[in-house]
């Protein structure tokens, strides 16, 4: 059971929102249900103290702008994914990894382990597809400030996580 | 009119469950073709699952989707207790209802406060609704009450919203405790009040679209349910547990080879929509004294009611829920185990958005050999493809592409779409490959 969570929106400007953005690679998505779950009990906070400028699942208009925080959800699995990759590290001041899939690769990465015929049941797709070879975690591409790991992410890991970002950029 | 032929390409769909595209061409006015399309990368579960031992299928198989993974687990044990000759307890059977009750609050709140909403308020998101404004706040709060209402009830039951750890194979590792129970029952009717106002929003919402189609959904015997049943393919007929194996492997798997699934000849829906017109009257009696009116609109095939039909489903989730938590006591069980043996199981369930099948393949040392998984958003492709080309051709001569893209992406929202699942089943209809890399 979730515990009543810490507040985070302690001495933040409401004036200066903190920039979001909420990317989801080749995974499951679970990360994202667990973050919409803990928007239950956060959303009011959330709302005053976070500007949502890319998160697919929330909204249409999605920019992607200067963010302060980029949370990456998913292994990498494609050179498209690469490229959009680096595209947000350089645009955000923070990014984290979050959940096993990002963090560890697994088990999106699944097929990197798969055997000779199994790999020949699924090279077409991967052509197809132009698919990288290997599946990738996130810090096998960018460098990665923070880690949130779990199938899905611990939620009180996550808000602890997003507290001492928040905390960084503020002394920062 | 100089606008009649073009391309539309919708990269990337928003507000629905995983990563979707739409590629649509029109000629002369005419939709020549719609492609609704996956964007994610596939995880090969179908391999995946080759050599693992069965105790582990669950689990693994539940990485398909996170939003949908409870139902995945749900399936996939239901395959492997038929393959196994494994019949659970009458207290199993009432804790997987409940599992599946909490799934459908959650989700089917997700979907139509988060997703589907701001279409109907005209805003961008959810959480651009105004505080200030006393119907969108009552809303905010609504929604967000309803989701917590079920997770709540999914981390007591299951232990989480998302890949549930207490269900397995023959039982669950954990039992509901009295406190537990007691807070759940009144998180549970605190939200009654609020599922009610959600049906009024879903029940006179603005959008309509009217298709004929067939509706297939999963129909228990006794009360309205997610697990048990026959599956009702809309053609007067109802097929039992015995027959699941024949109709998934002569007729829904031979089409998941083909562009797409039909059933003799004609596409059909799965999801809510489908349930409610096939079952409401098997809905829970508090629920159904409740919505006398609103539920004489079923059968409906305005697929903007599949909203309604989620908003009805909460209710009977909720209504359901309290009466199995005030009217019986858990106790600790041991879990039921079988020896392995060389055999096929199929598990059926009826997932948020709609049948969901899970086929096993066992050796007799526990490994399983192979496996499929058909998923609902697949069953829905045909449909879906079929109802954008119908919708654009009626807006067709139309000079702003935006509200083209607009109207599209609401109408692939009524069906509340979940392209992490599809992402492994969807077809593609592949036209020519481009390859970026060498």
């Amino acid at each position: 059971m979730l515990e009543k969570q810490q507040n985070i929106s302690n001495g933040v400007n409401e004036n200066q929102k903190i920039k979001i953005g909420w990317f989801s690679f080749s995974c499951c998505e679970d990360n994202t249900i667990v973050f919409t779950e803990l928007m239950n009990d956060h959303w009011q906070e959330w709302k005053k103290i976070f500007d949502f400028r890319h998160a697919r699942v929330l909204k249409s208009n999605n920019v992607l702008d200067d963010l302060d925080i980029a949370f990456i959800e998913g292994a990498i699995a494609s050179d498209d994914h690469i490229s959009k990759l680096k595209e947000i590290r350089k645009k955000s001041k923070k990014l984290v990894a979050i959940g096993a899939c990002a963090v560890v690769g697994m088990p999106a990465a699944q097929r990197n382990y798969f055997n000779e015929k199994q790999k020949q049941e699924i090279e077409f797709l991967i052509a197809r597809f132009s698919a990288l070879p290997k599946v990738l975690k996130v810090s096998d591409v960018i460098k990665v400030d923070a880690e949130v790991g779990g199938c899905p992410m611990d939620p009180q890991k996550f808000l602890e996580a997003v507290n001492n970002l928040i905390s960084e950029i503020k002394s920062g | 009119m100089h606008n009649t032929d073009f391309d539309l390409k919708l990269d990337r769909l928003t507000k629905v469950e995983g990563s979707a595209s739409l590629e649509l061409r029109v000629k002369d006015d005419r939709v020549e073709y719609v492609h609704f399309k996956i964007t994610e990368y596939k995880r090969f579960f179908t391999q995946a699952l080759q050599g693992k031992p069965i105790i582990a299928l669950p689990q693994l198989l539940s990485r398909i989707c996170g939003t949908c993974s409870n139902a995945h687990i749900m399936a996939s044990i239901e395959a492997c207790e038929h393959a196994l000759g494994i019949e659970p307890t009458e207290q199993t059977k009432l804790l997987r209802d409940l599992t599946m009750y909490g799934l459908n609050i959650r989700d089917h709140a997700l979907h139509l406060y988060l997703f589907a909403l701001p279409d109907i308020r005209g805003k961008d998101a959810f959480l651009d609704f105004d505080e200030n404004d006393p119907v969108e706040h009552q809303m905010l709060h609504d929604g967000f009450e309803i989701k917590a209402a079920g997770n709540f009830l999914s981390e007591l039951v299951a232990g989480r919203s998302v890949h549930a750890p207490h269900p397995v194979i023959g039982g669950f590792l954990h039992f509901p405790d009295q406190k537990g129970v007691e807070e759940a029952i009144r998180k549970l009717e605190a939200a009654r009040p609020a599922a009610l106002r959600t049906i009024e929003i879903f029940k006179n919402q603005p959008f309509h679209f009217d298709r004929k189609t067939n509706f297939m959904a999963l129909v228990p015997q006794d009360h309205y349910g997610f697990i048990e049943g026959c599956i009702n393919t809309g053609l007067d007929e109802c097929i039992t547990e015995e027959g699941y194996r024949d109709h998934l492997e002569h007729v829904v798997l031979p089409y998941s080879q083909a562009s797409g699934y039909k059933y003799r000849g004609g596409s059909y829906m799965v999801g809510a929509l489908a349930r409610i017109n096939l079952a409401k009257g098997l809905l829970h009696s508090h629920t159904r004294e409740t919505l006398k009116d609103t539920l004489s609109v079923f059968p409906s095939t305005d697929i903007f009611l599949n909203g309604l039909a989620q908003a009805i489903e909460i209710l009977h989730c909720l209504d359901h829920s309290v009466e199995i938590l005030k009217t019986r006591k858990f106790a600790p069980e041991p879990i039921i185990k079988k020896p392995p043996r060389e055999t096929v199981g199929i598990g059926v369930v009826e997932a948020p958005r709609g049948t969901l099948y899970h086929k096993v393949v066992l050796g007799a040392d526990g490994i399983v050999k192979e496996g499929e998984i058909i998923v609902p958003t697949g069953q829905n492709q045909i449909n879906i493809e079929e109802d954008i080309a119908t919708l654009v051709n009626g807006l067709l001569p139309i000079k702003e592409k935006e509200k083209l893209n607009f109207e599209i992406e609401k109408l692939i929202r009524a069906y509340d779409p979940c392209m992490s699942c599809a992402a492994h089943f969807l077809k593609v209809r592949w036209i020519e490959p481009t390859r970026r890399r060498e």
